[in-house]
């Protein structure tokens, strides 16, 4: 599914990725673990495009095809999915509105035909009603005057109306209470399947009780440095990150 | 009388020239709508000769302050105290300090056309230099008191000052105006801070009740320098106090707050221009002002972005209480703006005593007087709290409570004789 | 709007108004002067009266100088090259739609106005102005059972020659300012609407602008009545050939709200812009006022601004009446060398009186957009409010966008609250919408669309859809 080789980046002109490789199949979920300031996030904005983060070197399979080279609503429209730290606030623009637009654009880029309105809706509330999102967050402006818990629903919301095939979440346990956490893990844990494939990117262990990955990385100073078993993420939890950043220094 | 230089001679010609084609703003100039400057016959006025008999001794607001006095324009006494190197604090006279002189004066406020700084620049005879050298942190407040004397006859003076602080430098500013008797003071002062520079600047117009003030202040910022200051207005008959401030190095600061009280027939006018020529540059202001009687405030405040100035962070906020019936307030804040990745905003209100407020202070006992008094102290209480020097702020602000209470007297008497 | 899809289709023209109907025109010569504006007058076959305050306005004109207050720059305009009367040739006055050029017909097609009453769109009355006279006027016979006056003005001068006596001029008076005594002098034609007491006009009531004729100013005048309790929604759209020349545009509106009614106003103005380079365009010199005369009165202007070259336009509300409301709601777009200097003015004489002002500009290109407005309130406006929200958008680094609002207040009692913003497209947000999927203006405009929204809201809903079109349309190109 995604096959990532010796990437380098750089952000403001400093190098934060220093030769990153990684492949994931379909079918699995792998989790990239690490400290702050490790590039943790800079790898989530790079694989969705993100301007400003530039790729100075290596390469980026997805699904056959050269990822670097797309744009980012192509890679959106191939099933790349990224589940935001910060979901950013749009105010004025609806859910409905922002949601349609965003379905349209995937169906269309699948071959399949656009939904109108009340097709639309009736498969929104569908989902929401699945994910326990309320229906008003539908018909607030995106994300705008949204709780920490509310957001990251919400991005789970539109993972369930996109229907991803390689999802990146970018530290969604962050700002989130146990309960909260749950919640969100558990939808996104059964959009697991055979086709698919998805990349957690954490700080911490817990959120990995829900989804369960198959491989753990270890990202410190720009590289991958260790990687194991679902059990590492564990040692991790004890030992701490201390033993790979002096590596990585 | 100074002793003028060449060049000096030549800033007064070419000043003299524009401003007698021009005369004196009327209201049909845009930037004086609301301000009718030639309504008290201040044209006619002659100009201050020295002045005469002793002279008027002024408390310093701070002990420790640098006070330097001007009678009618004319500096009259220079701080006696030994000066840390580095440190010029003169007469403004072309011959000391030349070069740095001729480097900024008439510089920082170009004399347009039709501007009272213009007038100023042909006409001004004596005026206060000071320099802070760089990397210098001058710890004593310098305190500049202008003092307008006029007997039977009205006058005019024209003072000038200049204040250059060089990189890095660091000090304090007191200004006051006061003064007796019918006249017209309209002075220029001059800042100009080198990169990192920064300086704190407290201003009291308290003018005479009969006097017209026109101030006009003018501010260049290099990059890194701080200017944060505190206008309070409570005197004259009419004034105009306009501030231009030109944030021309990367990452200026400036921040320039207002209190005003009006009543009787008082008309008070704050005018400011803000122009970010660079990037990073952030300013705020809030001005408060309190209207009695037939009392006029005006507030207008432009801040203008140049399509350099990216990643400007730019605030205003003009708020405005009018207590009776009879007071007027005209408010023009504007905003121009040339360059997109900016944060730019503005506030104007108008209206009087949050009457929730008000109503929840008396359902705790007190009477609606006292009420009415103590939301006003708060409302102007808020800006007041921001001056950062403790005994200039004690100062202030018993000037304003002052104020308050004279407006709150004459309500007082107005509403028993309609009683 | 239907999603994606639409936007794009709309995106992919350009102005798609900006062809020229070849039709026969009955032109009067070139120039202005007192006989051009008797020949106005008798082929209108006006009474004495209205020649009369023509040319009183005329000599008005002649004294009076541009303003230049504005924040606008153009080549000096010579009122002399134009020409002030150009009228579709017919034998005589249309008795029915059959009566009309087909080539007229097939234009308000082509317009998206179609001007077949089994055709119209459903609940809109239209009356059609083409260069300087009205074509037609649908839905007249069902209006007329209410008592509803609804008619091209030259035909109102006749059949009911004591209500335009009684409010022609009475709220935007001959000789108000300079570009208003020009209309007064010279125009040609517009609408008429008179609402009787009690009556809510059941249909949206529209004229539909058409600039056609070269080098050929459009001077029209609209009069809205509304009678003691009568409610009345309006609207009006307009569009222009594209021609190198730029074309003027002077027009005057008046309202009369009277106790208790309310009138709406809605504009959709896209007359031809002029080209990427700034060549052509139409001079939109407006003047639109609304008196609220009777009690507990409302105005209401809601506008959305994306054509003309240059735009100078201050719809505004004289709120007499004790309790009126004023309210302006605003989008204005500019792109490429437009200029708009555009807001409101409210004055608040009577007791309780209300204002609402919200204003968008978004500015793109190396375009000018100026928000100048002004809110009085006069010593016996007792309790006046007044709420002001402007917010511009800056798209890319090349154009400006200002905000000049003027506060008077007389009256303690009142409260005035006004709010200004300047901001651009955050990168994050443009991120977010195209890590969704979205092409980067399809993000823009469904983000444009967004920070118009609490404007839009405003328009009927045959306007809704058309106006999200036409901020799509308005930014082509502004990105990337």
């Amino acid at each position: 599914m995604l096959e990532i080789r010796n990437l380098h980046a750089c952000v403001d002109g400093r190098e934060i990725l220093k030769g990153i490789d990684l492949t994931i199949p379909a079918g699995e979920v792998h989790a990239v673990m690490g400290p702050n300031g490790s590039g943790k996030s800079t790898l989530s904005y790079v694989l969705a495009g993100r301007d400003g983060y530039k790729v100075t070197e290596g390469s980026v399979l997805y699904r056959g095809q050269d990822l670097l080279a797309m744009k980012t609503e192509e890679r959106a429209c191939l099933g790349l999915f990224l589940a935001f730290q910060n979901p950013v606030e749009i105010p004025g623009v609806t859910g409905v509105n922002f949601l349609k637009t965003a379905v349209n654009a995937v169906r269309r880029s699948r071959g399949q035909s656009e939904l109108d309105a009340m097709q639309f809706l009736k498969l929104a509330r569908r989902k929401a009603k699945e994910l326990g999102v309320g229906e008003e967050m539908l018909r607030r402006a995106v994300n705008t005057g949204f709780s920490g818990g509310e957001k990251k629903r919400y991005e789970a919301l539109q993972m369930a109306l996109l229907e991803p095939k390689f999802m990146i979440l970018d530290e969604t346990d962050s700002g989130l209470d146990i309960d909260a956490l749950r919640v969100v893990a558990e939808a996104v844990d059964s959009f697991r399947s055979p086709e698919r494939a998805m990349l957690v990117i954490t700080h911490y262990q817990r959120i990995l009780d829900y989804i369960v990955p198959d491989k753990v990385h270890v990202l410190a100073g720009g590289r991958i440095v260790q990687t194991g078993g679902k059990e590492l993420a564990v040692e991790l939890e004890s030992t701490g990150y201390a033993q790979f950043t002096e590596q990585a220094a | 009388m100074i002793d003028t230089t060449p060049w000096l001679d030549a800033l007064h010609q070419a000043a003299r020239v524009r401003s007698d084609a021009a005369g004196l703003p009327t209201r049909r100039d845009e930037a004086w709508k609301y301000t009718d400057i030639g309504a008290l016959g201040v044209a006619s006025f002659p100009l201050a000769g020295r002045p005469q008999g002793s002279l008027p001794t002024v408390a310093p607001l701070t002990t420790d302050a640098l006070q330097l006095l001007l009678v009618n324009g004319s500096l009259q006494v220079l701080p006696g105290a030994e000066l840390p190197a580095g440190v010029v604090i003169g007469r403004l006279d072309g011959k000391a300090s030349a070069e740095l002189v001729e480097a900024h004066l008439g510089k920082v406020i170009p004399a347009e056309a039709k501007s009272l700084a213009a007038l100023n620049s042909g006409l001004f005879d004596d005026g206060v230099l000071v320099r802070v050298g760089a990397g210098v942190t001058l710890e004593r407040p310098i305190e500049i008191v202008s003092v307008g004397q006029a007997g039977g006859d009205p006058l005019a003076f024209h003072p000038r000052c200049l204040l250059v602080i060089e990189d890095g430098g660091a000090a304090t500013l007191v200004e006051r105006h006061q003064g007796s008797g019918r006249y017209f003071s309209n002075s220029v002062l001059e800042i100009a801070l080198g990169a990192g520079a920064s300086l704190r600047h407290y201003t009291l117009q308290d003018e005479s009740p009969e006097a017209v003030h026109v101030a006009t202040t003018g501010i260049e910022l290099a990059a890194g320098s701080r200017y944060a200051g505190m206008l309070v207005q409570t005197g004259s008959r009419l004034s105009r106090h306009e501030t231009h401030a030109a944030l021309a190095g990367d990452g200026a600061s400036f921040e320039l707050d207002g209190a005003y009280v009006g009543a009787g027939k008082q008309h008070l006018d704050n005018t400011t221009f803000v122009t970010h020529t660079a990037p990073g540059g952030k300013s705020r202001q809030l001005f408060k002002g309190v209207l009695d009687d037939q009392s006029h405030g005006v507030f207008q405040g432009t801040v203008r972005v140049e399509r350099a100035a990216q990643k400007t962070d730019a605030h205003q906020l003009s708020k405005t209480l009018l207590l009776s019936e009879q007071a007027e307030m005209d408010g023009k804040p504007e905003l121009e703006i040339y360059a997109d990745d900016v944060k730019c905003g503005h506030g104007c209100t108008v209206g009087d005593i949050d009457e929730t407020a008000l109503f929840y202070l008396r359902a705790r006992g007190i009477d609606a007087e006292t009420a009415r008094q103590l939301l006003i102290e708060a409302f102007l209480g808020d800006v007041l709290e921001k001056i950062a020097a403790e005994p200039v702020r004690t100062a202030f602000a018993a000037v304003v409570g002052e104020c308050l209470k004279g407006a709150h007297a004459t309500r007082r008497t107005n509403d028993h004789h309609q009683g | 709007m239907d999603g994606i899809e639409q936007v794009r289709s709309l995106t992919d023209q350009k102005y798609k108004y900006g062809f020229v109907t070849d039709i026969e025109a009955d032109v009067a010569p070139k120039g202005l002067n007192e006989d051009i504006i008797r020949l106005i007058s008798a082929k209108k076959g006006e009474p004495e009266w209205l020649l009369e305050w023509r040319l009183r306005a005329y000599k008005v004109w002649l004294e009076q100088t541009e303003p230049n207050w504005g924040k606008l720059h153009y080549p000096p305009i010579d009122y002399q090259d134009a020409y002030y009367y150009s009228a579709p040739k017919r034998k005589d006055g249309p008795k029915s739609l059959a009566d009309i050029d087909p080539k007229l017909l097939e234009t308000y097609e082509k317009l998206g106005v179609p001007l077949h009453e089994r055709a119209a769109l459903a609940g809109v009355a239209v009356d059609a102005v083409f260069d300087s006279v009205s074509v037609a006027t649908t839905y007249k016979g069902k209006l007329e059972e209410l008592g509803i006056i609804f008619t091209s003005f030259s035909e109102a001068v006749k059949t009911h020659p004591e209500l335009i006596r009684k409010y022609l001029g009475s709220v935007v008076p001959y000789s108000d300012n300079y570009f208003a005594t020009l209309n007064s002098a010279v125009f040609t034609d517009g609408s008429f609407v008179y609402v009787p007491p009690g009556v809510r006009c059941p249909m949206e009531l529209s004229t539909y602008f058409r600039m056609n004729a070269e080098k050929t100013g459009q001077f029209e005048r609209t009069l809205i009545v509304a009678d003691k309790g009568a409610y009345v929604s309006y609207l009006e759209g307009c569009t222009a050939p594209m021609r190198d020349e730029n074309q003027l545009h002077a027009a005057v509106v008046e309202l009369v709200a009277l106790d208790e009614a309310e009138i709406k106003y809605s504009t959709v103005q896209n007359w031809y812009p002029g080209d990427e380079q700034g060549r052509g365009g139409i001079y939109n010199f407006v003047t639109k006022r609304g008196a609220c005369r009777g009690r507990a009165s409302r105005i209401s202007w809601t506008q959305v601004e994306t054509g003309s070259a240059i735009t100078w336009k201050y719809p505004s509300c004289i709120l007499q009446g004790d309790d009126s409301v004023g309210e302006f709601y605003s989008v204005a777009i500019t792109n490429n060398f437009q200029q708009a200097d555009t807001g409101t003015k409210m004055i608040h004489i009577g007791r309780n009186t209300r204002s609402n002002i919200i204003s968008k500009g978004v500015s793109a290109g190396h375009a000018d957009n100026t928000y100048r407005g002004l809110v009085k309130v006069l010593p016996k406006a007792q309790g006046a409010r007044n709420r002001t929200q402007c917010d511009s958008l800056l798209i890319g680094n090349t154009c400006g966008a200002h905000t000049v609002p003027y506060i008077e207040s007389r009256n303690s009692s009142a409260r005035i609250e006004h709010e200004a913003t300047t901001s651009k497209i955050s990168e994050e947000q443009l991120f977010y919408a195209r890590q969704r999927g979205l092409s980067e203006e399809e993000a823009v405009t469904l983000i444009v669309n967004g920070f118009c929204r609490d404007v839009l809201q405003h328009l009927p809903m045959e306007f809704a859809v058309e106006a999200q079109k036409l901020v799509a349309l308005s930014l082509e190109g502004s990105v990337g």
